[in-house]
């Protein structure tokens, strides 16, 4: 195969496989602002929970990789609805400053228990054995854990879009995303459609996380670091989107990685310019409401 | 309506004078406000050997100054202020590294000319948006300055930044000094005349209509106030002012690296502000005062339970003193005189 026909391809795939991290964890944090414009600067901080769960699930309690990322995703999720409850639902009404300061607050609290448990050092993950090498698609070898993001991204796109488009549930959604005033005033109980989208939204960021180890490494940053892309994610996307979500996802994710396939020093320009981009052009995101 | 009317005819006339006076009772320098000018002395001569910290404490003052005068007075919440800083430090930074341009003094008004060019060029471009976009537009314009920097490394040092710069003696007669005594009364006299500035904008009819804008942009509109004008310029002042605060920076470390447009930078200098108290200029003072010394003292002991607790302040201050520090000292205020009645 030539040369740059070759590289087209792995940044294509690789960059498909970032996609797929980036949908499943900002999709939750796309469905809570588009629900309540809830800015939750604490997002990335439930997946890094996530991620250190699976690291202790597996590195000392020995559980398989896979049963460990189910784990963390309940855990997590379980967790988020304490917040939800606690303390988020004192501000839904407040402004958008003092919701960045709370969350960012919480954020910060998080790096820091985490930092003191775990240590600064990144953590990795065992994996299973049929998760690790290559697999050969008939043409050239592809890492086997990137082909099994792709994959199982694309089977969460599917449920996520068959419970978004076609049950009672999604439609309530749907709806409150919408119009929040009328689907109250048509008996929509939209506090617990948020707790429950909250609780979802945040045990896929867990699930994200975990997934991120093997991909991107761990560690108490990655609750900041990483937040930055999923916010842009759900800006370009569109609040509350899923179909936006996913655009996002895909251009950013293959956007970074052609960055840092071709200019390695000038990695992190080119997502923000095309940031920069579809906001100055798009201010609501490719299919938000205007 | 036609009583309430009649009335209003007959005093318009007094009711303008209390209108006046009491405008100038708002801007009239209070005993009060002598306060930590005078603590800023006094910090001169119980510590002298602490006055290189005291000198980033007075560069953040000035950064929170700046913040305050966005977010406090005009509500524009922005998460990537430090890109003003950081041209600041930058411009002052490669001026004595590439060009031998060391005068310090000069170095400031180029900092606040290039930071102010490049506040009124994005704010022109970002602040017609709102809301989250506008939080990733300014966000991404000082990620994308700090990747600018990275990729020119050749010209800005990259992340090793621009190490051991020297600078002129002060008006050709103060010379550095180890313990940093020169620079700390530089930048205390800096910072006077800055908000000197500011404390005129704030009380101005300009500050006014910033603050109208803030509490309801419709009715600005509405009677015609030229708002988005009026948001580009006190955007680019308080670019300029960052960039003075950045130059500062510069000049009293001797060296700048590309962390100063970390959104870290960004979000520290809000938390300063938030601490002390947005809106009332000496929450700049006091937010970054306490968060410095603070910092000072805890990261020694362990940065992550510094860090906890900056989360914890944040999460606190939030939940039941919005109005920060001075907030609290002002409701104590008022529960007093409740109590006198």
């Amino acid at each position: 195969m030539p040369q740059v026909a070759n590289i087209a391809v792995s940044i294509l795939f690789d960059g498909l496989a970032y996609a797929m991290f980036l949908f499943i964890t900002s999709v939750g944090l796309s469905v809570t602002m588009g629900l309540m414009g809830f800015v939750n600067l604490a997002h990335g901080a439930f997946a890094m929970a996530g991620g250190y769960i699976v690291v202790t699930l597996t590195r000392t309690l020995g559980i398989d990789f896979i049963p460990s990322l189910v784990i963390a995703s309940l855990v997590v999720g379980a967790v988020s609805v304490l917040f939800e409850r606690g303390l988020y639902r004192q501000l839904y009404k407040a402004t958008d400053l003092e919701q960045v300061l709370l969350t960012i607050g919480l954020a910060f609290m998080a790096i820091a228990t985490f930092t003191y448990f775990y240590g600064p050092i990144p953590k990795s993950v065992p994996l299973p054995t049929w998760l690790e090498g290559d697999v050969n698609l008939g043409f050239r070898n592809f890492p086997t854990y990137r082909a099994f993001l792709i994959v199982l991204g694309t089977v969460l796109i599917a449920v996520l879009w068959y419970a978004f488009e076609r049950t009672n549930i999604g439609a309530k959604i749907r709806a409150a995303v919408d119009n929040r005033r009328m689907a109250e005033s048509v008996g929509i109980n939209v506090d617990r459609l948020f707790t429950l989208t909250f609780a979802l939204g945040s045990g896929l960021a867990a699930l994200g996380g975990g997934l991120a180890i093997q991909l991107l490494g761990l560690s108490p940053s990655f609750a900041v670091l990483y937040l930055v892309l999923f916010l842009i994610v759900v800006a370009v996307g569109g609040l509350g989107s899923l179909k936006g979500t996913l655009l996002a996802a895909l251009v950013i994710g293959v956007f970074d990685t052609a960055g840092k396939y071709l200019l390695a020093d000038a990695g992190g320009f080119f997502v923000y310019a095309v940031t920069v981009a579809v906001l100055l052009v798009k201010p609501a995101g490719f299919y938000g409401r205007e | 309506m036609a009583v309430s009317d009649s009335v209003t005819t007959a005093n318009r006339g007094q009711t303008r004078e209390r209108a006046a006076e009491f405008i100038l009772k708002r801007h009239r320098m209070r005993a009060a406000e002598a306060l930590p000018w005078l603590v800023a002395i006094a910090a001169f001569f119980i510590v002298p050997d602490r006055m290189t910290f005291g000198s980033q404490v007075l560069v953040m003052v000035m950064f929170a100054l700046s913040l305050d005068l966005i977010l406090g007075y005009a509500g524009i919440v922005t998460l990537g202020h430090a890109a003003f800083f950081g041209i600041g430090a930058y411009t002052v930074g490669l001026a004595a590294a590439r060009l031998q341009w060391s005068e310090p003094i000069s170095g400031l008004f180029a900092a606040a000319i290039a930071a102010g060019i490049v506040g009124f060029l994005t704010g022109w471009l970002l602040l017609r948006y709102r809301g989250l976009t506008l939080l990733m537009l300014t966000l991404a314009t000082a990620i994308m300055l700090q990747e600018t920097g990275n990729l020119r490394s050749d010209i800005s040092g990259g992340y090793d930044g621009l190490p051991g710069l020297t600078f002129k003696p002060l008006l050709g007669i103060f010379d550095y000094d180890l313990y940093g005594h020169t620079y700390y009364l530089y930048a205390l006299a800096t910072l006077a005349v800055v908000f000197y500035f500011v404390r005129r904008i704030v009380y101005s009819p300009f500050g006014q209509a910033l603050t109208g804008i803030r509490e309801n942009v419709r009715r600005m509109h509405a009677i015609g106030s030229p708002v988005h004008w009026r948001l580009v310029t006190v955007y680019t002042i308080a670019a300029a002012i960052a960039g003075i605060a950045g130059a500062l920076f510069t000049q009293t470390n001797a060296y700048v690296t590309l962390t100063v447009f970390d959104f870290d930078n960004s979000a520290k200098v809000m938390v300063m502000l938030i601490l002390g108290g947005t809106g009332r200029l000496y929450g700049a003072f006091v937010g970054a005062a306490v968060y410095m010394v603070l910092e000072d003292y805890f990261s020694k002991l362990s940065p992550a339970f510094w860090q906890f607790g900056i989360g914890l302040l944040l999460v606190l201050v939030v939940l039941f003193a919005r109005r920060g520090v001075l907030g609290l000292f002002e409701s104590f205020g008022e529960y007093l005189a409740e109590r006198k009645k």
